[in-house]
Formats: C-alpha cells, sequence, structure tokens
C-alpha cells in the first residue's frame, strides 16, 4: 500500500467526541460518588466532619451540577456532535469552536464546584452557579449553538434527522430559560455575590419555570434525541413510527414549558397557574408515552435481542423507567397527591427514577455503543457490561422504593391527627424514622456508583485496546516508512 | 389553500427554528408574564418590611450553606401545617426576598415562621450541635458560625445592588423620607445605606444573639435572621376574606 493513504483525513471530526465522552464518564463517577457521599450524610450526620466545604448543604448542588451539568452535559455534546455528523453527513461547522465549548464547559464544572464549597450560591436549585459562571456558560452556550446550527446548515442530506430535532430544541431552549432565570444584579464587578433581580412570587415562578423545563429539555429531550438515533442503530430497524416522533416531539415542546408551576402547588401563588400547570403535566402523559412506545416497539421484531445484547437491556429498561416516571410526574402534578407528596422524599425518589433509571441508562447504552466505533474497536469486556446493567437497576430499585417508603410515610405522619385532634407526631419523630430509608438509599447509590465504577474501566480498556490496534495497523501499512 | 408538509420544517433549518422557539414560548408568555403585571399576584398587607442590614447578612449566610437544600420557607394552607407552623405564608410575605427561598424539601422542619418560637440562645447552641438539642437531627453541625467574625465591609454595596432590583433601602434625604412614612423613623433608619455598617453593629451588639456583645459573628447575623422569619405580619389584623382574593 501507498505511504501517502495513511494521511486521509477522517470523515468526521471524532477528536472532539472521544473528549467529551471521557470526560462525562470522569464526571458521571465524579458526580455519584458526591451522591451517595450526601446520601451517607443524611443517614449519619457525623460524616459533615464540621468542615464547612463538606457540610451537606453546600456539597448538595455538587452533587446535582456534577451529574446534571458534568455527566449529563457532557454526554450530550459528545453525543449530539456525533449524531449530527454522522446523519447530516458532513464534518462539524468550526471545530476550534467546538474545541472551546469542551474547555470552556469543563472550566464551567469545576469553577461550579469550587465555587459552591467556598460558599458561593445563588441559592436557586440547579442554577446555584453565581453571575461569572452564569456569563462563561452563556458563551459556550451561544459557540455550542454556533457549531450544531452552523453543521445543521452545512448537511449534505435534504431532511434533518428527527434526532437533531430534539438537540436544537434542547439547545435553544436551555439558551431561554438560563438567560431569564439568572438575571441577577451583581454586589460589586469584583464580588461573586449577587441578587436575584426577581423576589418572591415572581422569582419561585421563572425558578420553577427553569427548574421543570431543565428537566424537560435537558434531562429528556436531549436524551430523547439520543434515544432516537442509538436505539434504532442498536437494534439494527428503523425507528418505529414515523408520524409518531412528529407528533410527539411537537406535543412535547409545546406542553413542558407550562407544568413547572406543579413546583409550586399550595404555595403563595395564584391558584389558576398552579391549575394550568397540572392540567398541562396530565396531558404531557401522551407525548411522553409516544416517545417511549416510539423507543420501544422499534425493537419489535427481534425482542430476542433483549436476552443477547446488554447494551440493548440497558436502553429498554431506560425507556420503561422513562415511562414509569413520566406516570409518576403527572400523579403527582395532581393538587391532592401533591399535597402529600410535596417537600417529601418521595419527590427525591421520583427525580431520581428519571435521573439514573432513564437519563443515565440510555446515556450508558449509547456511550457502550459509542465508545468503541470511535476508536475503531469492539467492547473490552461485553461479560462487564451485563454486569453493569444488573447493578445499576438493582441500585435504581433499592433508591426509588426506600424514597417511596420515606416518602409517603413522611407525608402521612405530617398529616396525622390524634383522637383529640391535635398532631400527633412532632417533626423529629418523622426525621427517626427516615434512618433505615436512608441508609437503603445510600445502599442503593453504592450499587449505581460501582456499576458506574465497573463502565470505566470497561471502558478504559477498550480505548486503550483501541490505541493499540491503531498502532499496530498503521504499523503494518507503512513499514517501509519506518 | 395554504397546503403545509412537515417535510417543510425537516428541510430547513431557519424554519424549524422559529417554529421551535414559537411552541416553547407560548406558555411564558400566558403563565408567567401575567404575574409581573397583575395586581393580585402579591397582597397588600401591613408589617412586610426589607430586611435590616443585619438580618440580610445573616439571610446571605443561609444561602451560603445551603440551608434551602434541607428547609422550606413556604407554609401550605392545611390545618396540620396551620398548628405546626402557623398562618399560612402569603406572597407579600417574600416580597423582598431576592432570591425567594421557599424551598422544595422539608429533611428539616419549615422554617417560614420559625422567628420568637425559640430564644436566641437555644438557636446558638442549636447551630453549633443540633444533636445537643435535638437527639434525633441529622442537621450538620455550624460551630464556624460563632467562630467567624461576620465580613460585613460590603454592606452598603449589598443594599445597593439590592435597592437596584427593587428593595426599598434610601441612599438619599428624599428615600429616607419616604421610607420614615412606609416603615417609621426606627426602620428607616436602618434602612439608610449610609448608615449600613453602624445599624449593622448596633443591632448586633443590641440584640446579643449569639451570647457575645463584644464581636459582630456570623451567628449574630444568621440568629437575627431567623428570628424575623415570619414575624413581620400581625395576622389578628388580617382578615382572612381579604387574602381570598389573592388566592
Amino acid at each position: 500500500m501507498a505511504a501517502g493513504q495513511t494521511q486521509v483525513v477522517p470523515q468526521y471530526e471524532y477528536d472532539i467526541i472521544k473528549k467529551f465522552a471521557v470526560m462525562s464518564l470522569v464526571w458521571a463517577v465524579v458526580g455519584m460518588a458526591a451522591g451517595v457521599f450526601i446520601a451517607a450524610q443524611l443517614a449519619w450526620p457525623a460524616l459533615n466532619f464540621d468542615i464547612p466545604y463538606l457540610t451537606f448543604g453546600r456539597f448538595r448542588p455538587v452533587h446535582t451540577s456534577a451529574v446534571i451539568f458534568g455527566f449529563g452535559g457532557s454526554a450530550l455534546f459528545a453525543t449530539s456532535y456525533y449524531i449530527v455528523q454522522r446523519t447530516c453527513q458532513t464534518r462539524l461547522f468550526a471545530p476550534g469552536l467546538a474545541t472551546f465549548t469542551f474547555w470552556g464547559w469543563q472550566a464551567v464544572i469545576v469553577l461550579a464546584a469550587l465555587s459552591y464549597v467556598m460558599g458561593f450560591s445563588q441559592g436557586r436549585e440547579y442554577a446555584e452557579m453565581e453571575w461569572p459562571i452564569d456569563l462563561l456558560i452563556l458563551v459556550v452556550w451561544v459557540a455550542y449553538m454556533t457549531v450544531f446550527i452552523g453543521t445543521l446548515m452545512n448537511r449534505k442530506q435534504p431532511h434533518i434527522y428527527v434526532a437533531n430535532w430534539f438537540y436544537l430544541a434542547f439547545i435553544l431552549v436551555t439558551a431561554l430559560l438560563h438567560v431569564f432565570n439568572n438575571l441577577a444584579m451583581p454586589v460589586g464587578l469584583f464580588s461573586m455575590k449577587s441578587y436575584s433581580l426577581f423576589a418572591g412570587a415572581q422569582d419561585a415562578m421563572t425558578q420553577w419555570w427553569y427548574g421543570h423545563n431543565a428537566v424537560g429539555f435537558f434531562l429528556t429531550a436531549a436524551f430523547l434525541g439520543m434515544m432516537y438515533y442509538f436505539v434504532p442503530k442498536q437494534a439494527g430497524r428503523p425507528i418505529y413510527s414515523y408520524r409518531l416522533s412528529i407528533v410527539h416531539f411537537w406535543a412535547l415542546s409545546f406542553m413542558y414549558m407550562w407544568v413547572g408551576t406543579h413546583h409550586l402547588h399550595w404555595t403563595a401563588i395564584p391558584d389558576w397557574t398552579s391549575t394550568l400547570g397540572a392540567t398541562f403535566s396530565i396531558m404531557l402523559l401522551l407525548p411522553s408515552w409516544g416517545g417511549m412506545i416510539n423507543g420501544i416497539m422499534t425493537l419489535s421484531g427481534a425482542w430476542d435481542k433483549l436476552r443477547t445484547d446488554p447494551i440493548m437491556r440497558f436502553m429498554i429498561v431506560a425507556l420503561s423507567f422513562y415511562g414509569m416516571s413520566t406516570f409518576e410526574g403527572p400523579l403527582m402534578s395532581l393538587k391532592d397527591v401533591n399535597a402529600l407528596s410535596h417537600y417529601t422524599d418521595w419527590t427525591v425518589g421520583h427525580v431520581h427514577s428519571g435521573a439514573l433509571g432513564w437519563v443515565a441508562m440510555i446515556s450508558f447504552g449509547a456511550m457502550y455503543h459509542m465508545i468503541p466505533r470511535l476508536w475503531n474497536t469492539q467492547i473490552y469486556s461485553e461479560r462487564l457490561v451485563n454486569v453493569h446493567f444488573w447493578m445499576a437497576t438493582i441500585g435504581v430499585l433499592l433508591y426509588i422504593t426506600a424514597m417511596w417508603i420515606s416518602g409517603i410515610s413522611q407525608g402521612l405522619m405530617w398529616r396525622a391527627f390524634d383522637e383529640y385532634g391535635n398532631l400527633q407526631y412532632s417533626f423529629v419523630e418523622s426525621v427517626a424514622v427516615m434512618h433505615p430509608f436512608y441508609v437503603m438509599r445510600t445502599i442503593g447509590g453504592a450499587f449505581f456508583l460501582s456499576g458506574m465504577l465497573l463502565m470505566a474501566y470497561n471502558c478504559y480498556m477498550t480505548i486503550r485496546q483501541g490505541v493499540r490496534e491503531a498502532r499496530v495497523a498503521a504499523a503494518r501499512i507503512s513499514p517501509a516508512a519506518a | 389553500m395554504l397546503k403545509f408538509k412537515h417535510e417543510t420544517l425537516e428541510t430547513n433549518t431557519g424554519l424549524l427554528l422559529v417554529a421551535i422557539m414559537m411552541a416553547v414560548s407560548v406558555a411564558g408568555l400566558v403563565e408567567i408574564a401575567p404575574l409581573f403585571l397583575i395586581e393580585d399576584t402579591v397582597e397588600k398587607v401591613e408589617g412586610v418590611r426589607p430586611y435590616t442590614p443585619l438580618e440580610q447578612m445573616g439571610r446571605d449566610i443561609y444561602i451560603r450553606e445551603g440551608c434551602y437544600t434541607c428547609h422550606s420557607q413556604m407554609v401550605r394552607p392545611f390545618r396540620d401545617e396551620q398548628l405546626r407552623y402557623g398562618h399560612y405564608s402569603l406572597a407579600a410575605e417574600s416580597k423582598y426576598d431576592h432570591p425567594f427561598q421557599w424551598g422544595s424539601k422539608r429533611t428539616g422542619p419549615d422554617l417560614a415562621r420559625v422567628g420568637g418560637k425559640y430564644s436566641n440562645e437555644w438557636h446558638v447552641q442549636h447551630l453549633i450541635a443540633p444533636r445537643s438539642v435535638v437527639p434525633e437531627s441529622v442537621m450538620p453541625n455550624y460551630p464556624w458560625l460563632l467562630e467567624n467574625r461576620l465580613n460585613y465591609a460590603d454592606i452598603g454595596d449589598r443594599m445597593r445592588a439590592l435597592r437596584a432590583v427593587g428593595v426599598p433601602y434610601s441612599i438619599n434625604q428624599e428615600e429616607y423620607e419616604r421610607n420614615v412614612k412606609d416603615f417609621g423613623a426606627e426602620m428607616a433608619a436602618k434602612f439608610h445605606i449610609p448608615n449600613a455598617r453602624e445599624s449593622l453593629v448596633a443591632q448586633a451588639r443590641f440584640g446579643n444573639y449569639d451570647g457575645d456583645p463584644t464581636n459582630v459573628s456570623e451567628m449574630d447575623a444568621l440568629v437575627a435572621y431567623l428570628q424575623v422569619l415570619g414575624t413581620m405580619v400581625d395576622f389578628s389584623k388580617v382578615k382572612p376574606e381579604e387574602l381570598v382574593k389573592f388566592r
């Protein structure tokens, strides 16, 4: 073979995807370890060690930011860059800008985590980053938007594939939410502290409009985009229904934005907004299940893959958890159910059935599919994938079962009256009852984290194997050059 | 007749982008924007006032330590919550809260009406070592609150930033006099930004929240904040039928 052929430009820009893929695994380990740590703190408060930097209050946003923005965000950058190139059959637009999104985004996560433990926080859930970090996020996001939309416009295909609609919606809405929810007045140019532009009820509405759509678009629409590419690929068949994907995409985009107020039932916001939020939450069941059905039915005729292919199993179980939590969500948005569930661990369990069961599992499936292809090799150990699958599944089930029991117990204890019409329990009695369930939740989290460590090891070995094979192949092609 | 095909959107990035933006903007315009415009989002009740400089510093510590991750500040209109915490929370009671701290989780109890329920000594002891007063508690110890001197060097800047987002702190005579009319002379003096440091120190000395009048600790600020929570409105003067209109 001619030596010159080794210089061929690869078809797609893979370097940037490799970087994001590796970092998503790193942040998954870090973020889940932080999660197990704070779960253990609730069971054994001595683990706060009387050190300000390690207390639950400061560490909890480290956990949420590392898993949502570190793990989830990096996985979305990686898969979106992968999918948009392959489905548009073109290389990334502005690769330099794409590299900037990588370093910028990693800096955001590191700075956010450091600033929280130092005590800098906006005090808004899932948007705790103070204003300088928010500005950096904005710059990175505009760069991301430019790369993604630019690549779409350079496509060699007339049609924009459905996965890209979801990613596009995710990118646009995240920009919108981020800007409006972080409007704040800094105390000074050299001060990290700022005060939200809005106050009280209006601030609450803005925050939960952000909060729920971060779930809706960051943690749902984008991961549906992931699903729409990787499930058909892994199954080796086309998506079940093209028509269903159109209907559920538009219904989801339109309806999600209304539902944030279900986080504020019975609070000091006007009742009509809360009723409207609940109504749309219930309607949202339809598009959500439309997506789930579309994903699962893609496998029809190839169900045997569930027995033979552990990656497929991850994806299908992820879709099942998606269906389960999008049923549970509307249920909890009913005002009467919410009166019981709000402020309790039930909410925490619901979030994790979505975050671990759906978001993490579909990402695991996508990563196991994508990483060997990026390094042009086979997965190091399929058996380890299988072990990971079971550890993750057992972990989620332990976690959400613990939170169901503790959440419903809390809700019932708080509202229990004795025969004289007095409150039956003091608050702290409900705290004491939680202990065994907090231990159980920690064990569930530890299972999930251990599975994640196996995945990190498996992917590390896969990458090492890919790098070695590439070196051998290169040596074989051009022995004369040596 | 104009015939619409979804293919038009699928083959045109710009149109797809515009269509998505339209689909996602309706909700915010219908559901959130009106809350800033209509008058009955926030009740008109007497007594609600901005925080004093010391209380505001305490509130900032509350946010720094992430207290909202375990404590709500929003009592719901249920019989059990009324018995446990007191009157349900009004929107007016957090109208100077930038940001709001209603919270979403009660690992510990609601704090919207914790003010005046316990003594200062109890709060200090409880914050340093919660399990010494409530054995079953899972709250972290906060010993550094008593050790750390409060850094209030930038209290003026903080109040100016809050003033910029709508809290009626005063920077000149005219605004000060408006505050005298709205909140009384004693409070208006505390809301006057040029006097911020003096009034902060005076409140800490006089209130003696941490049991040590010689210096101003972070504990002073946090306890001052906790002790004012939910105490501003005198509910014996509020007619329930007046409040219903705002629900």
